[in-house]
């Protein structure tokens, strides 16, 4: 079924469906331009970047709340349904997942920061970028499939998180031997460890982000492992 | 004439596409078939290719459908889209207007509804009715609910009488609000006192199916809940067929719901399912409020 959203014969409520759901975009634009800073921060032990990516936070908890707020008068004024009640509901749960990625972001900001004071450390980076890379792909796409109503797109982009756990799962066993092998090193490498957590989160809520295409556009409720649901792939 | 040959040919294109297992309807604005879980497995009512015209106009187009016992079946669609229509035959409230036809297959129970050798009379019993503007009689409230036990000869005793009465307003949710006033006109009530005293008229006759045409459009929004919470309990023991212009009101009180549009049964669906994910685009457009 095509997704129309400016067809209703009330004007007024076409407006508010539009509303939240540039309102969400523009709070994934914001979030996606965070990521990209926290990490840039890191790679470059840009202290400064990683404190503008700190104080942006406030403001993404206050688009949360706003998102919410809209959503929760639609609810009560116009009673949405089908179509127009998976766009509010799939847009409050995205803008959670958003929030959540921010919170992700400050950790790594953080990071960047505490390993900036130790001195730079090669050791993980190469992993964080590469994992950093995938992740904010991921990100990037599963809003542009969201803008786009595109389930392909957005199963393609669920499924690469596979892959992102994979590389975090080896990039952690690496890292432990490291520090094995030169226990010095444990308090510097827990930082990087940490921050490969925070990215690897970013993935998964990433892969929220797409669930919740499928489930605006067919909707199929295909979290936690409930591919099944979608009948039409 | 016309009409007759073009519905033919249609039921011929909607079997041919039944044979090849094509789903030729889901997706298209244009009405064929009923998509959707208009047939159950034990029907109480059973409808079959029903058509129904008004002199020349045509108001139902091939319309199938089952209804269960023990279920809320809720009709929506635009005006004039044939919901109401099609309600009123299933008690063969039609065959007071003239020019009238109905065609096709109904039956109640296996047993035909428009028969040579039935009479509307019981069939009435069987089937009760409740409309949009409660129309209590201008008698007192006792002989509202007592008038149809009366005429159908179900209670001859005035003892008889006074349990039907009290057990009809008591399952009604009105007992308490007019025990102490049993001789007063029925009309005196407020609205929705006035509806839930003819919804105590109908189940008076021990029916087994109630129609309702737009129960609540006169109410306001507290008698409204009574109401509808009345119709969940009279679920337990009656099948009910409600048509109603408040979509959260089809929502709220129906098992499954039937979208109609121009005189077609569009979609059948479980109740959760049209209003989460409806299978075709025109009870989307419907349901949401979008240009159909």
């Amino acid at each position: 079924m095509e997704m129309h959203f400016d067809q209703h014969i009330s004007r007024q409520f076409n407006e508010d469906l539009e509303g939240i759901k540039t309102e969400m975009l523009e709070m994934g634009g914001m979030v996606a331009r965070q990521v990209a800073d926290a990490v840039d921060a890191l790679s470059n032990a840009d202290s400064q970047l990683a404190e503008k990516v700190l104080r942006i936070e406030d403001e993404i908890d206050r688009s949360e709340m706003a998102l919410d707020e809209h959503a929760t008068l639609i609810i009560a004024k116009r009673q949405p349904a089908a179509s127009d009640l998976r766009m509010v509901m799939s847009v409050t749960r995205i803008a959670r997942d958003l929030e959540r990625i921010g919170d992700e972001a400050c950790k790594v900001a953080k990071m960047a920061i505490a390993l900036t004071d130790e001195g730079t450390s090669p050791r993980g980076y190469t992993e964080i970028r590469h994992i950093a890379n995938a992740v904010r792909r991921m990100l990037n796409d599963a809003l542009d499939a969201y803008t786009r109503f595109d389930v392909a797109s957005a199963l393609r982009t669920l499924a690469e998180d596979e892959q992102v756990d994979m590389d975090y799962r080896t990039a952690v066993r690496e890292l432990v031997t490291y520090m094995m092998e030169d226990p010095r090193s444990i308090s510097r490498v827990i930082n990087v460890l940490w921050t490969l957590r925070s990215l690897e989160r970013i993935g998964d809520h990433a892969k929220n982000i797409c669930e919740q295409v499928v489930y605006l556009v067919e909707g199929a409720d295909i979290r936690h492992g409930h591919e099944k649901n979608l009948r039409k792939p | 004439m016309s009409t007759m040959t073009l519905d033919a040919s249609a039921r011929t294109e909607a079997a041919q596409a039944e044979l090849l297992g094509v789903e030729s309807v889901a997706h298209s604005a244009e009405v064929r078939k009923t998509v959707g879980r208009p047939f159950i497995e034990i029907a109480k009512l059973r409808m079959r290719d029903v058509n129904v015209c008004y002199g020349e106009i045509q108001a139902i187009h091939s319309v199938s459908l089952d209804i269960g016992c023990n279920e809320v079946v809720a009709m929506i669609g635009p005006s004039g889209c044939g919901k109401s229509t099609f309600l009123r035959c299933l008690n063969r409230m039609n065959d007071t207007i003239e020019g009238c036809r109905v065609e096709g297959e109904l039956s109640l129970d296996g047993e035909p509804i428009y028969g040579p050798k039935v009479d509307v009379v019981p069939l009435r019993a069987r089937v009760g009715m409740v409309f949009q503007k409660p129309n209590p009689f201008p008698k007192s409230i006792y002989e509202n609910v007592a008038y149809g036990p009366k005429i159908h000869g179900i209670a001859s005793r005035r003892a008889e009488l006074d349990e039907i009465v009290e057990n009809s307003l008591h399952r009604a949710g009105l007992w308490n609000e007019v025990k102490d006033r049993l001789n007063k006109p029925g009309t005196g009530l407020s609205g929705g006192q006035q509806q839930r005293l003819c919804i105590a008229r109908a189940i008076a006759v021990s029916p087994e199916v109630i129609l309702m045409d737009e129960p609540c459009s006169a109410l306001d929004p507290i008698a409204t809940a009574r109401i509808e919470e009345l119709i969940d309990e009279l679920r337990a023991n009656y099948t009910i067929a409600i048509v109603t212009h408040s979509m959260q009101q089809a929502a709220r009180v129906s098992q499954r719901t039937a979208y109609f549009h121009l005189g077609h049964l569009v979609e059948v669906n479980d109740t959760e399912t049209v209003f989460t994910n409806p299978e075709h685009e025109l009870t989307e457009a419907y349901i949401t409020g979008r240009f159909g």
